[in-house]
């Protein structure tokens, strides 16, 4: 349960990046959400092998970064953390591909390595524009982001409560476990069965709290529509952004850069 | 809705699984006045507070807010009239940021933009909270929660306030921030409590509640006095009119308490 709460803590920390101030922080929330997920398509587009035409997309976060004053290492921090599933999807890969594909001073790599790498440096480069949209915008403008972008109401407002939420359901887990671990001095405490009873008693709370919350809307004239208040809207600069890095992603996923440049010595595409 | 009486009348309700929760209850509550609901744990002051604002709806025997009995067909106004403040404030307060959650009410009610900015601006300062405003919900104080909870409401210009124990769970300067806030607000007042202390403060008439029968009904001051009905009730009096072990005060008289 700690590792939920650490997570949980982290998540409060990005937040509180979101209320800082610059240019890109004061994008509207669309246009960072449309940059991000062409980002992303772009990346994950690639085929499997691809490892240095991937290399030049790295401008896109560390930019940004940069100019909005994002913590270097703390971003670093939580890529490394999610970078182990990414590990774990990966790792059968050199196993069970074993054709060499390239050579590097006479050592041959095979295709399973440079999948491999590839699906590392896909999931840094896709979590880390993710962290960087979180950390910039805030979860709560993502939402409303996505829902004016056309994505279903239902959706967005379930995500925002869901964020609101689980940071109330992870506090009461917390509390729960904490008062299982009191009581059961060293020993397993009885088992796996306290915890279905608790997982039973999490969801009847959940289900309560669902009701008094649902009761507070209707107190305060919700009448089935969340009325919320429209931003600014897009200007020069929102435009400006969104056209020149989605050209960028276009024109590096047409021409492998690295290779034009002739800086490093890898194989043709396959 | 001009007089804001607030009446039950024979109100009696039985839970679906049977419990009387409930049973003949009687009052008239007029515009202005500041009541409090005591009663030991399961009394029913909860079950009372909900027939209110129309959660839960009589077995029997009717509520009337203004001049109108509370019916499935105006449950919007009576919402709008009487303003609840629960018990849990994190119940209540569900918005991504104190702004937006206390824009969600006027924004419901269909006002402009500016009017929405004025309206939240208004009940933020009444609470002394304006500087919360962009913080998520989550970051607040336990003390903070139940102040931006309480904006949440009047910025819905509600005639009458109803909480549901609104010091419970304060550490005693915020219990006293609340104090404050409600002796100042001079909406008419539905409170219940087992914080008797600030009832003897904040409300001038109480209404005892037990095993959800109506056990008494009259000024603070002299309810409070009657030790028999108290300890009938499961009650104690106030701190402030007990006999003092540590100092040896000797207990004081509610006029001079309060
Ligand atoms: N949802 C429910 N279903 C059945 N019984 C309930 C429910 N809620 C409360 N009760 C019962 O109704 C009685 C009054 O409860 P409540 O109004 O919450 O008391 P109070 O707020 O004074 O502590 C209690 O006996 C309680 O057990
Ligand atoms: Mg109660």
């Amino acid at each position: 349960m700690s590792v939920i709460e650490g997570s949980i803590l982290d998540f409060r920390r990005l937040d509180l990046l979101a209320r800082e101030d610059s240019i890109i922080h004061r994008l509207d929330p669309r246009t960072k959400v449309l940059v991000t997920l062409a980002f992303i398509l772009v990346v994950v587009s690639f085929d499997r092998y691809a490892v240095n035409a991937l290399l030049p997309f790295a401008i896109f976060p560390v930019a940004l970064m940069a100019v909005a004053n994002l913590p270097t290492r703390f971003i670093a921090g939580k890529v490394l953390t999610v970078s182990f599933f990414a590990v774990a999807i990966g790792i059968l890969n050199p196993l069970l591909d074993r054709q060499i594909l390239i050579q590097i001073d006479g050592i041959g790599i095979s295709g399973g390595w440079l999948s491999f790498i590839s699906i590392l440096l896909r999931s840094a480069l896709t979590v880390t524009a993710a962290l960087i949209l979180t950390a910039t915008t805030g979860f709560g403008a993502i939402c409303q982001a996505l829902e004016r972008l056309g994505m279903p109401t239902i959706f967005a407002r379930q995500l925002t409560f869901m964020y609101r939420y689980l940071f109330v359901l992870a506090e009461e887990s917390q509390r729960m476990s904490n008062a299982r671990e009191l009581r059961s001095c060293r020993g397993t405490g009885m088992g796996i069965r306290p915890y279905a009873s608790m997982v039973g008693h999490l969801l009847l709370r959940t289900w309560e709290r669902a009701e008094r919350v649902h009761r507070a809307m209707l107190c305060r004239g919700y009448k089935g529509n969340m009325v919320t208040q429209k931003s600014a809207g897009m200007r020069l600069w929102d435009l400006s952004f969104l056209l020149g890095w989605i050209t960028l992603f276009v024109l590096l996923r047409m021409y492998d850069v690295p290779r034009l440049l002739g800086h490093l010595t890898m194989m043709p595409h396959l | 809705m001009s007089h804001h009486i607030v009446a039950a009348d024979a109100l009696c309700f039985s839970y679906p699984d049977g419990t009387a929760a409930l049973k003949e209850v009687t009052f008239c509550i007029h515009h202005g006045e500041s009541v409090a609901v005591i009663g030991a744990n399961g009394a029913g002051k909860s079950t009372l507070l909900q027939h209110l604002n129309g959660f839960l709806t009589p077995t029997s025997g009717t509520v009337r807010i203004g001049d109108a009995t509370v019916t499935r067909d105006n449950l919007c106004d009576v919402r709008k009239t009487v303003g609840m403040v629960f018990q849990n404030p994190d119940d209540q307060l569900f918005m991504p940021t104190v702004y937006e959650d206390v824009a969600f009410g006027p924004r419901n009610l269909g006002m402009s933009v500016a009017d929405v900015e004025r309206k939240v601006r208004d009940a933020l300062a009444a609470v002394d909270a304006g500087h919360l405003a962009a913080k998520p919900p989550y970051r607040l104080s336990g003390g903070e929660k139940k102040r931006v909870a309480i904006a949440t409401v009047l910025a819905m210009d509600p005639a009458i306030l109803v909480m549901d124990e609104p010091t419970a769970g304060l550490d005693p300067f915020a219990r006293r921030e609340v104090i404050g806030l409600l002796k100042a607000f001079s909406h008419t007042k539905i409170i219940t409590s087992h914080d008797l202390d600030m009832v003897a403060e904040v409300c001038g008439r109480v209404i005892v509640l037990h095993a959800g029968q109506l056990r008494a009904d009259g000024p603070t001051g002299q309810l409070f006095a009657d030790r028999s009905l108290l300890a009938a009730c499961h009650l104690e009096p106030p701190l402030s009119m007990q006999h003092c072990a540590l100092c040896g005060r000797a207990a004081t008289p509610l006029s001079a308490a309060a």
